[in-house]
């Protein structure tokens, strides 16, 4: 991946920046230029909770070069007490453990290194929330 | 706007056809329509192509396939929506015909995927980048959640994802131009490799190449070209956000049944009318929420469908006769013109030990990505 364009997609993916539409309140993440639901343009920057719950989920089995040596692994869609939904992988745990209804924390994260351009890139990854509840006691 | 009829049609067999290039097949597929129809000339090509550029290194297809085809000099328009590419040729072709712009129109297929490109990696490019490819997803991955969010929500077991590629298996058998000309048992189904949970290796439509064609012509020139000419009553195409996080519902897909409307609205028919279909399952679960969303199922109850024996041949609607994306095979651009094929053998009482009886009216259903763009078409015969 070209720089500029890394580095333009920064803001969301480091900090969980997203967008509350004035018009209708629907949130973007990444944020938009125009809200998907009423076409809105004014917005106001909110910041992710670092929490949410899994919709739906699967098991990767056979994954995309990148990702060889991490397979089997967990990807899920969450969705943020703020209502905004992504991709990402569930981490630290059984992958076939993760499940609708799963809860779970979003920590900074390495998501892949790239083969030519050789950038690490970074990200999101979320982890079943009672692990990180654990691992706070044991701190 | 003019009525149009399908005159004539062609198309290689699916498969790995390592002896035949990008243009070999798209060749041997057009020469076969203009052929079947007893034309010497065309004035419109559509090539639909989800990526000529990214598996062979090879784009600007129009004028290319034109030359090879030996008319250089034809308008010739390359058409991209992923796998729903040909499907969106095919709209092009009839719009352009209805309108009065042109005459005689080709609408093409064709894709090459076993010339070494990675094909996972290719493939990904109609998912969005950014937001899912990006963490690591692939597309079996996307209809893994569709499957698990439309068991979650309905109780789909994977024996009724099963039953979706028994059933087209046991269709494709009987058909000599498909990938996978043989029968498979629930057993073999479910006990194949998982690729993406709770996908099995056996869900999963296979990499292949191929090449179709259809001639489009006015309804009323039709005669000239063939006693038994099919009609586009209607065409439905909707879209829906990339990425399928950002859907109401990854079980439901909208594009599916907003196409869906536009097309029965125009040919003035509702599902209940319609005889023999061929719809996108490039996974199990996508004929399941596919049948659902074209109003061949209630919301939910898609996924008995194929155990039951409805959507089987001799069942109340008959759904990928051909043998589907799963054992014909799924060159992607080659895809919707296939679909239209199979529709169309089957409104001329010509599909063989296929044949669906006293079918009249067909529909297809092709779509891009995870479910981001779908085009569907309802077809009566003359």
């Amino acid at each position: 991946m070209p720089s500029p364009r890394y580095t333009r997609e920064i803001p969301s993916r480091y900090r969980l920046e997203a967008a509350r539409c004035e018009g209708c309140g629907a949130v973007a993440f990444p944020p938009r230029q125009i809200c998907p639901r009423c076409r809105g343009r004014e917005f106001e920057q909110v910041d992710l909770s670092r929490k949410g719950r899994v919709i739906t989920s699967t098991v990767i089995h056979v994954p995309p070069a990148e990702f060889m040596m991490q397979a089997p692994y967990a990807m899920a869609i969450v969705e943020t007490p703020e209502g905004a939904r992504f991709m990402t992988q569930v981490v630290d745990c059984d992958p076939g453990c993760v499940l609708p209804g799963t809860e779970v924390s979003l920590e900074f994260r390495r998501i892949r290194k790239e083969d030519h351009g050789g950038i690490l890139c970074y990200g999101h990854k979320a982890v079943p929330a009672t692990l990180t509840v654990a691992r706070e006691e044991w701190e | 706007m003019r009525q149009v009829a399908i005159v004539g049609a062609g198309m290689t067999r699916f498969g790995e056809l390592w002896g035949s290039s990008l243009r070999d097949m798209f060749v041997e597929a057009a020469s076969g329509a203009l052929d079947d129809a007893g034309a010497d000339h065309v004035d419109s090509i559509y090539v639909g192509c989800m990526s000529g550029g990214q598996f062979v290194g090879q784009e600007h297809l129009g004028p290319l396939m034109a030359d090879y085809l030996g008319m250089a000099g034809v308008p010739a328009t390359h058409v991209e929506s992923a796998c729903a590419s040909g499907g969106v040729a095919l709209r092009l072709a009839f719009m352009e015909v209805a309108s009065g712009m042109c005459d005689l129109a080709l609408a093409t297929g064709v894709e090459k995927m076993t010339d070494g490109a990675d094909v996972t990696n290719v493939l990904a490019t109609a998912a969005d980048q950014e937001l899912e490819v990006y963490y690591g997803v692939t597309f079996p991955g996307l209809y893994a959640m569709i499957a698990r969010a439309h068991m979650e929500e309905h109780g789909t077991t994977e024996e009724d994802l099963a039953w979706v590629s028994v059933k087209n298996h046991r269709h494709g058998a009987l058909n000599e131009k498909a990938q996978f000309r043989r029968e498979l048992t629930l057993d073999q189904v479910m006990s194949s490799s998982m690729v993406a949970e709770p996908l099995r290796l056996l869900h999963c439509s296979p990499v292949s190449d191929g090449a179709a064609a259809v001639l489009l012509c006015p309804l009323e020139q039709a005669k000239r070209y063939t006693d038994r000419p099919v009609e586009i009553l209607g065409s439905g195409l909707a879209t829906d956000s990339l990425a399928l996080a950002q859907r109401e519902s990854p079980a439901r897909l909208g594009a599916v049944r907003k196409s869906a409307e536009s097309a029965y609205k125009m040919a003035g028919i509702g599902p209940e009318d319609v005889q023999v279909a061929e719809v996108h399952d490039c996974f199990s679960i996508s004929e399941i929420c596919c049948i659902e969303a074209l109003g061949f199922a209630e919301e939910g109850r898609g996924g008995s469908a194929a155990r039951d024996g409805m959507t089987a041949i001799g069942g109340d609607i008959p759904v990928n006769t051909s043998g589907g994306l799963k054992s014909k095979g799924h060159p992607v651009g080659a895809t919707g013109i296939a679909q239209a094929i199979e529709i169309f053998r089957q409104l001329q009482g010509e599909a063989g030990e296929r044949q669906v009886e006293a079918a009249r009216v067909g529909l297809t259903q092709n779509m891009g990505g995870s479910g981001a763009s779908s085009v569907v078409h309802i077809y009566q015969g003359v």
